[in-house]
């Protein structure tokens, strides 16, 4: 026991002592979250919208009002002619055009068809297609009072209600992807770093010629990390719960003992990359583009799962973050309990395990030369 | 009962304090095609301090990591303190203290850190082997709490040595300890591997400095994998083929080149600002001296002298 503890004392030592490790376990996970936070934004607000009104009546008026006081839209001026229209596009900060037809509000009253065009700069296809929505329901629903007072036009009228995330908020779906992700990248990053860096420095061979067995090395080495990585998941929850206000509906014991897991498991993949990879370098290069690659694309934190071809699909069931993230996302949006990720846990706990054993296996009780 | 286990239970029987604490069976190994021990065989007795000598590449590291059980042997049997290298690995790295080349400590932890973490990975307590190293650490516990990577390269060696040592191993294995030391720190450090030699413990050390082969109880000649010769560096130096002169002259590089070509010398090298020569039968010292003093050569100094284990291994080598 004594034999662990001053293993684990000499790697905290070692992790305290170097400055790039400690700015890597620290300073990269918060930065990250924040910049996915804030920069990566599909949030939808602030769209420039320039008017091009042929009519100027009341009706008019009440929809555009309607319109910009929503809080989607900023008004970007008034158009004279049809002319001025792609002008305004090209200018960049206008995303779509209003244009109403002359006469719009007399037509209106009188029962006749009164059209508006809405005009939107496509480059953006999301910001377009979002755009047009909008400004249907908004004046869909300009209709639905009009209705009130003279004809029943619509027959059938949606109504919709999008649960777990009433206001699509983007950090809600980027805080557990980032946390999934970076957790992975730290974890199996510093891990196999350091294994490596005893290989390099010729450490592991004293090491080697002693009693310690494979797995008193490993286990001596992921210890100290499983309890950073902690910490470090824990100041990514608080930042998501504090910053972008990010709910954690469900149980928190089970929130922190999934994480856990997943740390350890993500541990346990670096140190095996380090029985592989012979130099710091190339441990590096497994650690950051192997994983990182995979886990922004394939496991759902961008793009759906659903929509990928299935060989694609296989690829995105074999990583561990892809599980992760459904469990975040049940526990914390969803505020189910084990009863409901008790399938991703399993997945996860079995990775963990075939890493573990893989890793004192593969962990060579002698020099490779 | 096995028969591995019978083999095994034999070995430990016969081992006794008489029996050799090191005995290597036709050891060969390769690196792909490059072969670094061919056909190895040595014995190394209790309480002997047995120095490997050769160049580089010569195969010294490659012995001293199968005998420490880090890398297999391609085919021979090597036995330390009675137990199979290949077999019995974990017996060998409890008993073994292992120095390897280059420096391998944790650069980043202090002196008295990387003491106490190496004991405490043999699972011993420093004071309980200090006598063992008191005179190695005691002039690094003024700097105890200094980052190992910041000490000069004498001290570096003198710790690498308390951690090597602070288990109390039976056998010392100790690869080029003082290559890139400075000369007060080589003789100190083999004062204190003559100290613990008193005290029984066996050491196995190579060096690629002649000068130190002569601290050797006995040694091994090491060229390209093959033992060149072995043997108490006095026996070594009686099986010298020849009488050694030494020559100085005013232009030791002219006087090399005209000896080289000279039939009547047999062999000829440079050694620091002398040159070492043996001479062809019949060939008396009068004729070297008329020798360069015809080519313009002079204060020409001739005599006989010792050789030394360098000379000995010079004349192997050509």
């Amino acid at each position: 026991m004594s034999r662990f503890i001053s293993l684990v004392r000499k790697e905290f030592n070692h992790i305290f002592r170097d400055r790039r490790t400690l700015l890597i376990l620290f300073g990269i996970p918060i930065m990250q979250i924040l910049i996915f936070g804030y920069v990566v934004n599909s949030d939808f607000k602030n769209i420039g919208i320039a008017v091009l009104d042929q009519s100027v009546d009341a009706h008019t008026q009440k929809i555009l009002n309607k319109i910009f006081s929503s809080g989607y839209f900023n008004f970007s001026g008034n158009i004279q002619n049809a002319q001025g229209i792609s002008d305004q596009f090209k200018t960049g900060k206008v995303k779509a055009v209003l244009v109403f037809e002359s006469e719009f509000g007399k037509k209106l009253d009188n029962g006749q068809l009164a059209n508006i065009q809405i005009i939107t700069d496509a480059s953006d296809p999301n910001v377009a297609n979002t755009t047009v929505g909008y400004v249907s329901g908004i004046i869909r629903s300009y209709q639905g009072e009009l209705a009130g007072q003279t004809v029943v036009q619509l027959i059938v009228e949606p109504q919709y209600r999008m649960v777990f995330n009433e206001n699509l908020i983007s950090a809600y779906m980027f805080v557990p992807g980032t946390m999934a992700l970076i957790l992975m990248l730290i974890s199996a990053l510093l891990t196999s770093i350091s294994v490596t860096r005893e290989k390099e420095l010729g450490t592991l061979e004293v090491i080697l010629v002693s009693p310690l067995r494979p797995a008193q090395i490993i286990i001596g080495k992921v210890a100290p990390y499983v309890l950073l990585a902690f910490i470090n998941g824990l100041v990514i929850l608080l930042l998501g719960y504090f910053i972008f206000n990010l709910p954690i509906s469900g149980s928190l014991v089970l929130l922190l003992a999934e994480l856990l897991l997943y740390i350890t498991l993500s541990l346990s993949l670096g140190i095996l990359i380090s029985t592989i990879a012979k130099s710091q370098q190339i441990a590096m290069f497994m650690s950051l583009f192997v994983l990182m690659l995979p886990t922004v694309l394939l496991s759902g934190f961008i793009f759906p799962i659903e929509n990928m071809p299935l060989i694609l699909q296989w690829i995105s069931a074999i990583l561990p973050p892809r599980w992760f993230i459904i469990i975040l996302k049940d526990i914390m949006l969803k505020g189910n309990g084990l009863a409901y990720v008790w399938n991703e846990t399993l997945i996860l706990l079995g990775m963990t395990l075939i890493f573990l054993f893989a890793a004192i296996r593969k962990f060579s009780i002698r020099l490779q030369v | 009962m096995t028969a591995e286990s019978k083999l095994g239970c034999r070995a430990n029987y016969f081992w006794s304090m008489n029996s050799p604490i090191v005995e290597c069976r036709s050891i060969s190994k390769k690196y792909g095609e490059i072969p670094a021990l061919v056909n190895f065989d040595i014995d190394i007795s209790a309480g002997e301090v047995f120095g490997m000598i050769g160049p580089d590449g010569a195969g010294k590291t490659t012995l001293f990591r199968i005998l420490s059980t880090l890398i297999l042997p391609d085919s021979g049997r090597a036995m330390v303190l009675g137990h199979d290298v290949v077999k019995d690995y974990r017996y060998i790295r409890k008993s073994i203290g292992f120095m390897p080349g280059r420096f391998s400590l944790y650069q980043d932890l202090t002196v008295e850190e990387n003491l106490k973490f190496y004991a405490s990975v043999f699972g011993v307590k420093i004071r309980d082997n200090y006598h063992l190293i008191k005179d190695i650490y005691s002039p690094l516990e003024p700097f105890r709490s200094r980052r190992a990577g910041k000490l000069s390269g004498g001290m570096k060696q003198k710790l690498a040595l308390s951690c090597a040592l602070i288990h109390k191993p039976m056998l010392l294995i100790l690869d080029e300890p003082t290559t890139g030391v400075d000369a007060v720190s080589r003789k100190e450090f083999w004062d204190h591997l003559g100290t613990l030699q008193t005290d029984g413990m066996t050491i196995l050390v190579s060096t690629p400095y002649m000068d130190e082969a002569q601290r050797c109880g006995r040694l091994a000649m090491v060229q390209k994998g093959h033992l060149l010769d072995i043997g108490k560096p006095d026996e070594i130096r009686s099986r010298f083929n020849g009488t050694l002169f030494q020559l100085t002259s005013s232009d030791r590089y002219q006087a090399l080149l005209i000896c080289r070509n000279s039939k009547q010398i047999s062999s000829v090298h440079a050694f620091g600002q002398t040159l070492h020569l043996t001479l062809a039968d019949g060939v008396q010292t009068e004729f070297v001296e008329n020798l360069l003093i015809d080519q313009g050569i002079v204060e020409v100094v001739i005599h006989e002298i010792p050789p030394s284990i360098e000379d000995c291994f010079m004349q192997y080598l050509t």
